[in-house]
Order: structure tokens, then sequence, then C-alpha cells
């Protein structure tokens, strides 16, 4: 439970409430992960937050975490300046299943800063092209100004054999590109359900439609993925904060595939 | 193998038991008279013992009267449980200095610390503690806190001749009877009039050793058979009960009864069945730091479902409705739990029915439920 302290190398702005952490481990360690797992983030005298981790797995000599400033403890973690130090507890939790998916087409739904947590999965699949099949990215955000790694998507929409579908809730007069929630983006879809595995990160009510839309299109219950969130204080299911039905989320979680956690997504304050 | 060490020892010679766990340097904790209470504390001999008093329950009612006997332990149980000295209600996790934005954790001394024998625990208590070490140490991550105050810990059981009027033990299979393998020691207190004495019976070796040293009588055939005895009818006593065949799958199936609305206009949402349970284990963190900030401490404290902060997360608490607090408590304790450690959450210590200010049962409330749904054997 004590966190070790880790370097902010840089602190960079996403958008006007989204900042992304680079941070190096004490003594030049290297900091493995599986896209999906998340850290626990500690700001002395102020508090501890469970962050995904947003950079890339094969780069190991630093982790990267994309944080949206809510309230006071993401606050004043974004604050933090390169140099300062942030303590670090992790990486915890089970991640997405890039081993299982080899091989697979891969769909990558992500709403709002959902896209963080999937972003290792993106570096992933790009730097192991051959290993995979066709790579869809489905992302919605608010608005266009909370559009967040905007390089990086014109980036990746133009690896081969990837489409890239993005969308916003409220577009303004100069957004040229699609408005409407991301099942809206369904129909531009081109999916072939059975060598499918989706991987879905993004508001609670958003990862269930997309879920259910996917599997009434035939992909499997079994290979649709969800990150969920609740409450975490110990992050290894100690503290029972994060429990949702029988799930401790910190540690059978945060990704579930659908098939095992279908029956709690209706249930309104599990 | 060696045969059992049963024994008989003379009422006024269990003092003899104090000095032989103080000589091996022993802090004793045990039942004492606090507030109009029966607590646990530390205690010296057999002076601090509840001698005479009894407890009387009910849902929502608790008081001590006097017993027409001498017993020491004619009480069934208190507010406290063991888990505060195993998992305690508030403790540092550690402190922290910042310099520059630089922290650093600072290395304080801990001092050693005294094994502790624990006087008095009875088999649901037992039952407890073996729920809390699966929950705190067969995981993945133990809690190390959990650990090294739990690993020495040398136990003593006394087995219950009597129930509150709150025990469900019986029907919950944890009691009243002691497992001998369970504790180090386990105790009978047998406070007939002019005829008081107990049974000793070591379950370790080093329980064992420590009995040896008592002045003792072989305890007889008759003494076992009037111990069992006194043990069964404590069982027999008992006015409650829950009935956990399918229970599971009832509070499993049972998200959307119309009695957790029922139950929500009664709960007071104050958190004493969660501090009172043997086996809740929740816990929360208290970040503290000095007004420059750059002195930090991490605590953790008890904390539990039934507050609206337990939930949160960005944009409100999951759980914002009493009712959900209420069905989330009953469904973990007595359903999910199953799932998650393979045995009940509740021991049948009766504890939550008795310190609940609104008198709210358990067993009715989960007889409500699963009377009501169309289930496995229902």
């Amino acid at each position: 439970m004590v966190p070790s302290p880790w370097v902010v190398r840089q602190v960079s702005k996403e958008t006007p409430d989204t900042f992304t952490l680079v941070l190096d481990p004490p003594g030049g360690a290297r900091a493995k992960f599986t896209p999906g797992q998340f850290s626990m983030l500690w700001v002395g005298g102020v508090g501890e937050l469970p962050i995904s981790i947003s950079g890339d797995p094969a780069r190991p000599e630093s982790l990267t975490y994309t944080v949206r400033s809510v309230g006071p403890a993401t606050q004043s973690l974004v604050s933090r300046q390169a140099g300062q130090t942030v303590g670090v507890r992790g990486p915890y939790g089970i991640g997405w299943p890039i081993e299982a998916a080899t091989g697979r087409d891969i769909i990558v739904a992500a709403g709002g800063i959902g896209l963080a947590p999937l972003r290792p999965v993106i570096y992933h699949v790009l730097a192991n092209r051959a290993d995979y099949g066709r790579l869809t990215i489905l992302y919605g955000a608010r608005n266009p100004r909370d559009i967040l790694f905007r390089k990086e998507l014109a980036v990746w929409a133009k690896q081969p054999d990837t489409q890239l579908l993005s969308t916003v809730d409220y577009g303004g007069v100069a957004w040229r590109g699609h408005v409407g929630v991301v099942t809206t983006l369904f129909k531009r879809l081109r999916l072939q359900p059975a060598k499918t595995t989706a991987m879905i990160c993004g508001p609670e009510i958003m990862m269930r439609i997309v879920a259910r839309d996917l599997i009434a299109r035939g992909v499997s219950g079994e290979d649709v993925y969800l990150s969920m969130e609740r409450n975490m204080k110990c992050a290894v299911g100690l503290c029972g904060h994060c429990q949702w039905g029988p799930h401790f989320v910190c540690k059978d979680g945060p990704v579930f595939p659908f098939s095992r956690i279908a029956s709690l997504l209706d249930r309104h304050e599990l | 193998m060696t045969d059992a060490i049963r024994i008989r020892i003379v009422a006024d010679q269990i003092e003899q038991l104090f000095q032989s766990l103080i000589k091996r340097d022993y802090a004793i904790f045990g039942p004492t008279v606090r507030d109009g209470a029966i607590i646990y504390d530390r205690i010296e001999d057999t002076s601090d013992l509840p001698r005479g008093v009894t407890d009387r329950q009910e849902a929502g009612k608790y008081s001590l009267a006097s017993r027409p006997d001498q017993a020491l332990f004619g009480y069934a149980i208190g507010p406290h449980s063991w888990k505060k000295y195993f998992h305690p209600a508030r403790v540092k996790l550690f402190g922290a200095s910042t310099d520059n934005g630089v922290f650093r954790i600072l290395q304080e001394p801990t001092p050693p610390r005294q094994p502790t024998a624990l006087l008095g625990v009875r088999a649901c208590e037992l039952a407890a503690i073996a729920i809390q070490d699966k929950v705190l140490l067969d995981g993945p991550y133990a809690d190390e806190i959990y650990r090294d105050r739990r690993k020495e810990a040398f136990l003593i059981a006394m087995q219950c001749t009597e129930s509150a009027d709150t025990c469900f033990c019986s029907s919950m299979g944890t009691g009243p009877a002691v497992p001998v393998v369970a504790a180090d020691i386990t105790l009978t207190e047998i406070a007939d009039n002019g005829n008081h004495w107990f049974l000793a019976e070591a379950g370790t070796p080093r329980g064992g050793e420590v009995l040896l040293e008592l002045e003792h009588q072989p305890a007889g055939e008759a003494d076992c058979l009037q111990v069992s005895t006194a043990v069964a009818a404590a069982g027999l006593q008992q006015k409650r009960r829950l009935d956990t065949t399918g229970l599971r799958e009832a509070l499993q199936d049972s998200f959307d009864h119309p009695h957790w609305d029922e139950v929500a206009k009664r709960c007071l949402d104050c958190a004493n069945c969660t501090m009172v349970c043997p086996t809740c284990f929740c816990t929360d963190i208290e970040d503290v730091s000095d007004v420059s900030g750059d002195h930090a401490e991490r605590w953790r404290r008890w904390d539990s479902c039934f507050t609206t902060s337990f939930s949160y997360i960005h944009g409100g608490s999951v759980r914002s409705s009493p009712k959900a607090r209420y069905r989330q408590w009953i469904t973990h304790k007595l359903s999910s739990w199953v799932d998650q450690f393979g045995t009940s959450g509740c021991v049948g210590c009766g504890r939550c029915i008795t310190w609940c200010p609104a008198g709210i049962d358990i067993t009715e409330e989960a007889q409500a439920i699963r009377g009501t749904v169309n289930h496995g054997n229902t």
C-alpha cells in the first residue's frame, strides 16, 4: 500500500480539461504493463486515484497516463511539474484480451476519456500489424474540442487495414464530421462478426449500447469486452469499495467480457 | 501423536491461566464491563472479567443484568468483535515528507509488537476470524496489517452454554460448539451452585503446554458429557434462525424485490451493523497533511457500504438510495460473499440485530426476501 516516487518527465495538455503525464520509474526500473491495466496515482496530502495507463506497452522506460481534471485530486495531479514526483502503485487489474484476440479483427470503441485505456491496444495492434486482422476505431467525444489524441487519430486513420470512425455529440458550425452517438457510426462499419473482438471503454450507458448493438449484429458476447469503473481505494480487492455484484472491479476487472456481466449491466444502483 | 489434552480446572484456579500467558509475554485481551456493556479490552486478571454479569439482547436492545451465579463468562457477546485487534478501526499506513515537489516515504521504526492472547472467543467469533483470514489473507494480495497482528495471536475459545435471544449460530453451522482445533485452548465454563469449574481442551501444542502448567484434575467422561449437553442446550435455546438453503440464489434473483423499499423505510443508514459485524472488512483511506502540505500521512479506517461516499465516482454515488445500500449489504453478506470467498459472510452472532437502532433483523429480512422469491427449494 506504499507508493513509490515516480518522476514526472512531462505533462502535456490534450484538451481544455485533459492532460497526459509521463512518469519515469525510480532508479531506471522497467515499467511493464498489459493494455487496460491501471495504476494508483497519489499526490501527498490530497489523494490517490485509479488511472488507466494510456501509453505504449512496447516502451517500458516510462508509464503514461491521461487524466481528466474534474476534482481536487485530479487537478493536483495534472498540475505536477517536470522533476516533481507522483506516488505510483501498480499496475493493477485484468486488461484487454490482446493475446486471445490474435488473428482476429479488432474493434476499439471509445467514448470521451475512454480512449485513454484503449490507446495501448491501438499501439500494440499497429506495432504487430500482421498478428491481427482489420482494426476499426470508433470514437465519440462530446464536442470537437474534447477530441483526444487528435494528431494520432489522423495518423491511425491512414494505417493499413485500419478504419477510423469518429463522431461528436454536438458539432458546432466548424465541424464537418459526423454528429451523433457512437452507435450511429455502425452503419459505416465493415463487420465480420464471427472473427471480431470488440473492446469498449466509455460511459457505462455508451458501453452497454455499443455492446448490445455489436451483439445484435452477430458478435459473440464472449468477444465483447468492457472496462468498468467503480470507486477504488486499495486496488487489490481488500477495501471493498469497487464491488459490483460478485466482482471486485479492481482485481476481477476492470476489463470484463460482456457475457460475464450482461445480467449486472441493467441493474441500476447495484 | 499424543492424546488430546482435556482437563478440568476449578474456577478459583483459572487465575493461573493469566499468569501462564503473562509469563509468555502475552498481552491478554478479553471481556470486561464498561459503560453498561461487555466489551473487549486489555485485561490483567480474573477481577477484570464480568463476574456474575449477563447480557440481555433483543432487536435494537441491549442491557446487562446480574446472574444468580458467579460465572465469569456468563454472557453471549457484546458490541465489540475481535476484528478490532486484527483489522484495526484506524491505522496509519505511512507518512511522507515533500521537498521541492519530490516526496520521500518516512521510515518510521515500528515498535516490537507484544504477542496477543484473546480470551473468551466464541464459536461464532472463531468462524468470523476464519472468514476474515480468507478475505484478507488468501487473495492475490494479502493485507499485511492484518497478517502481522493475526499470525501470532493466541486464541482461547469459550464455548457458549447459553444463547442470547439474537443468536442464530446454530442455523449458520458456526456454533455454539467450538471445533477443538479451531483455537489454542477451548474452555467451557460450568457455574453450578457451589461447583464452578472449567473444562479445558488443547487445540494446539502450545495450548497444551499452557494447560499442563495449571493446577487441574483429569476430565472424566461425566464432565465431558455435562459440557457437551450444556453446549447443545445453548444451541437448542436459540429463537432465531437463518435458512441458508438457496439463499444465495434467492438474493441474486431479488434485485427488484419490492421488500427493499420496505426495509429502506426503517433503515437509518447509520452503519452500526457494519461496525459491529465481525466479518465486515471494508476500509477507506484518509489523506492528511500539515498546512504547508510538505508533511503528509495516509490513514486507513473502517468504512461502511451504508455511506453515500462509499460508492462515489465522478458524477455521483452508484448507490445513492438507502434501499440500494441496504440491498448491497445483505446481498453481499449472504450471497455474493459466497461467490467471492466460498462461504457466507454471516456467522449468526446477531450483533447487527442488537445494535440496529431500528431493530432491523437480518434473519427476518432475508426470510422476507427468500419467502417470496420463486426459486430453488422455496
